[in-house]
């Protein structure tokens, strides 16, 4: 291919990656390092507010916004260096419970218990919906041609459904007097509140977790399956193999760069978890990193918003993939380099 | 809750096309509004529908959206419709007009009390007032020959009672759902106990004793809530009230005609208001407004159209069809039964809600902050530092501490 026409080819897609993940990449890495504020003065000021019967008015001391000529707030952006990510992690009160050796101490520090949270439920969830997703496969693939269709359909119905609707819908099945909650209630015979703890919020969470997301794990594999060598199994049954060892040493090694794959999509889903916390309104028990990112960027009621610590908050979040995606990297790349 | 109000935008905008009814005079400027979604809005909104070439955007995530929409150039809405906390985005920008000539030409009939005025100028137009009061069973308490609360102290007695004598499944509700609605709790009780939130340099002053006894007294009403507390927003707590399950809770008066709401209620006529209970200084509930503003970057002309279809939006006839959707302000309205419980609570003296920008901060990390202590993991006084700490970090990235 001619230089000019490859490059007819792929520009296209390169001015796109440029405009929708490189910009907003770089715009919120130099949001991280900057603190933009409007102007402020201090003046003195009557309001006159209603009451019920009569107006209440009071003269106070109140800061507000100085306007510039066009009538627009004046702002300063200022280069804050690293100040905003120390915002974010607070290393002071880190060391100091790290030194105390206090556990409640870390975890009243947001960041870190955002972080507690996310990587439990993202490593929690992993082995199971690989377990699961890998189960539900070889029910697929054992089952008689005739219910193949039907059976597929309905293992797929959980990933079909939009995150935030079946947080939802766990949300009401459970919560207070829910159908659910209510069935167990009676079936135990003891009253329950299961968002009255964090420990049964988390549970829950990583349950609807691993049952939204283990059908995707399945179909990738059931496509793997279709692959294994069927000489290598047949000479494993003459050779008397069970059942678990022809999986063991046959089926899983021929499906480990698909186990791989799914593994890593897994994590950067899961280190993102957000859907669960909004869903289940667990704000006041658990929250995540990316709530934390979302908490910072809604505004308040004065319109106040963090935009700079959204920014830190978010390119943390990144580091933190990053990190976890190493170990799977690295092994996909030596098997890269072993196969030439 | 977004997809009700996402349907309810859709069949405003229906009903507002239907054009022109019972409006004084036919307006012929297309205009739009933006406006929270609950129910005295709709009641305003659709008398405003009624002078043509109008269209109505209830939206219960109005706050974050009118900043930006209103500084645009032209505005995207000539109307908003703001409380006493979401007008201070839109003053501090200046994307609000001062209304003291259309007043003047259009408004004599409004009461003084309506005109919410800034250094003298007009800035909005308050229709309705709301506040947190006092809702109790009054089958209940006179079943347990139960005074009537009047004390918060009192109130959390009584709930002993109730919950001793096992009559319904939790003796009180709450609106202790983490974020702006625990904030407010606490806000309401801080204010009860005299306290104020931050000084005139902005910095905090809800680290003492009587933030300490604030959050003693809430932590103390939890227990005789539903244990899920922590998601009751004012939804919730309404629910529980109508399907019978609470006896008392000290919830928004804009929510007392639902109690009453056949369609929904079973305890039509058994819920009475009364003054929301006193804490130390006053009682624990704060007083908000909401009200209708102009945007500033839109012409002359059409900020007259929007002030006088404003004008047949919280006019006597709104109130009269819809007197039980609020505490009108509204000339003509008769405090009926239903407003008796806001009209105590101003009567014995609860304050404003301190407006502001700090407080707007303040207010957020209120909300976020309290959860744990309620929880049993901080106690009262590092959960009080830790909500100062963290609105300095929040106060000194918007600029307002130095």
């Amino acid at each position: 291919m001619k230089p000019k026409v490859f490059a007819a080819f792929v520009g296209p897609s390169i001015f796109m990656m440029l405009l929708f993940i490189a910009f907003p990449l770089v715009s919120v890495f130099w949001n991280s390092f900057v603190v933009t504020q409007p102007v402020y003065e201090t003046v003195e000021v009557e309001n006159c507010t209603a009451g019920f019967l009569e107006q209440t008015c009071t003269t106070e001391m109140e800061t507000r916004p100085v306007l510039d000529e066009s009538g627009e707030i004046r702002r300063q952006t200022e280069f804050v260096g690293f100040q905003t990510y120390q915002n974010v992690l607070e290393m002071g009160r880190f060391w100091e419970a790290v030194k105390d050796r206090s556990w409640t101490a870390l975890q009243n520090i947001d960041f870190w218990k955002a972080l507690r949270f996310t990587l439990m439920f993202t490593l929690v969830t992993l082995p199971l919906v690989l377990g699961v997703g890998l189960a539900i496969a070889l029910v697929i693939n054992n089952a008689s041609q005739k219910i193949k269709g039907p059976v597929i359909f309905l293992s797929l119905l959980p990933f079909i459904i939009t995150p935030v609707i079946g947080a939802l819908s766990i949300n009401w099945l459970f919560r207070g007097d829910g159908i659910l909650t209510a069935f167990l209630e009676w079936w135990l015979e003891q009253d329950l509140a299961l968002f009255a703890q964090a420990w049964t919020i988390e549970l829950m969470m990583m349950f609807y977790r691993v049952w939204h997301v283990a059908p995707f794990a399945a179909i990738v594999f059931y496509a793997g399956l279709q692959t294994v060598n069927q000489d290598s199994l047949e000479s494993a049954v003459i050779d008397g193999a069970s059942r678990w060892q022809r999986l063991r040493l046959i089926v899983i090694p021929h499906l480990a760069p698909l186990l791989i794959f799914v593994a890593m999509i897994h994590l950067m889903d899961t280190y993102r978890v957000f859907e669960e916390v909004v869903g289940f309104r667990a704000e006041g028990y658990v929250i995540s990193l990316q709530w934390l990112t979302y908490d910072f960027l809604t505004p308040d009621q004065a319109g106040n918003r963090s935009i700079s610590r959204a920014s830190a908050s978010a390119m943390l979040t990144m580091i933190g993939i990053a990190i976890l995606l190493v170990p799977l990297l690295k092994r996909t790349w030596r098997d890269h380099k072993g196969s030439h | 809750m977004k997809l009700k109000t996402i349907l309810m935008a859709g069949a405003m905008s229906a009903v507002a096309s239907a054009g022109a009814a019972e409006c004084a005079f036919e307006n012929e400027v297309p205009l739009r509004s933006l406006t929270a979604g609950f129910e005295a809005w709709k009641a305003v909104t659709d008398n405003m529908a009624e002078c043509g070439n109008f269209e109505a955007n209830l939206d219960q995530e109005f706050r974050e959206k009118q900043p930006e929409a209103f500084a645009a150039d032209p505005s995207l809405y000539h109307i908003g419709g703001v409380a006493n906390s979401t007008m201070i985005p839109l003053l501090n920008a200046g994307t609000i007009r001062p209304l003291n000539d259309l007043v003047e030409e259009y408004g004599q009939h409004l009461s003084p009390n309506q005109l919410i005025t800034v250094d003298g100028d007009i800035m909005a137009i308050a229709m309705m007032v709301n506040n947190q009061h006092l809702m109790y069973r009054e089958d209940i308490l006179n079943d347990l020959d139960l005074e009537v609360p009047t004390t918060y102290d009192e109130m959390l007695e009584a709930a002993a009672v109730i919950q001793e004598a096992d009559v319904v499944e939790y003796p009180l509700g709450g609106t202790f759902a983490s974020g702006w609605n625990l904030g407010e709790e606490f806000v309401n009780m801080f204010l009860a106990h005299g306290g104020d939130f931050v000084d005139d340099n902005n910095m905090p002053t809800i680290n003492n004793e009587m933030g300490i006894a604030s959050l003693e007294k809430l932590k103390a009403a939890t227990q005789y809530m539903d244990p899920e507390y922590l998601a009751a927003d004012s939804t919730y707590v309404q629910q529980q009230f109508q399907q019978g399950q609470i006896a008392m809770a000290n919830l928004w008066a804009s929510r007392a005609g639902a109690m009453d709401d056949p369609e929904e209620s079973q305890v039509v006529g058994k819920v009475t208001m009364a003054s929301a209970p006193m804490g130390p200084e006053a009682p624990v509930s704060s007083i908000w407004w909401d009200g209708i503003v102009i945007a500033s970057n839109i012409t002359d002309e059409e900020a007259e159209a929007a002030f006088r279809v404003a004008m047949e939006g919280i006019d006597t006839e709104t109130v009269q069809e819809s007197p039980e959707a609020a505490v009108w302000l509204i000339d003509g309205y008769e405090p009926g039964d239903l407003a008796a419980g806001a009209a105590a609570t101003a009567a014995n003296g609860a304050r404003p809600y301190p407006a502001s920008s700090a407080m707007g901060i303040m207010h957020s990390v209120l909300g976020n902050g309290i959860a744990p202590y309620l929880n049993g993991n901080k106690d009262a006084e590092t959960t009080l530092a830790d909500i100062e700490a963290a609105y300095m970090t929040s106060a000194e990235e918007a600029g307002l501490v130095e």
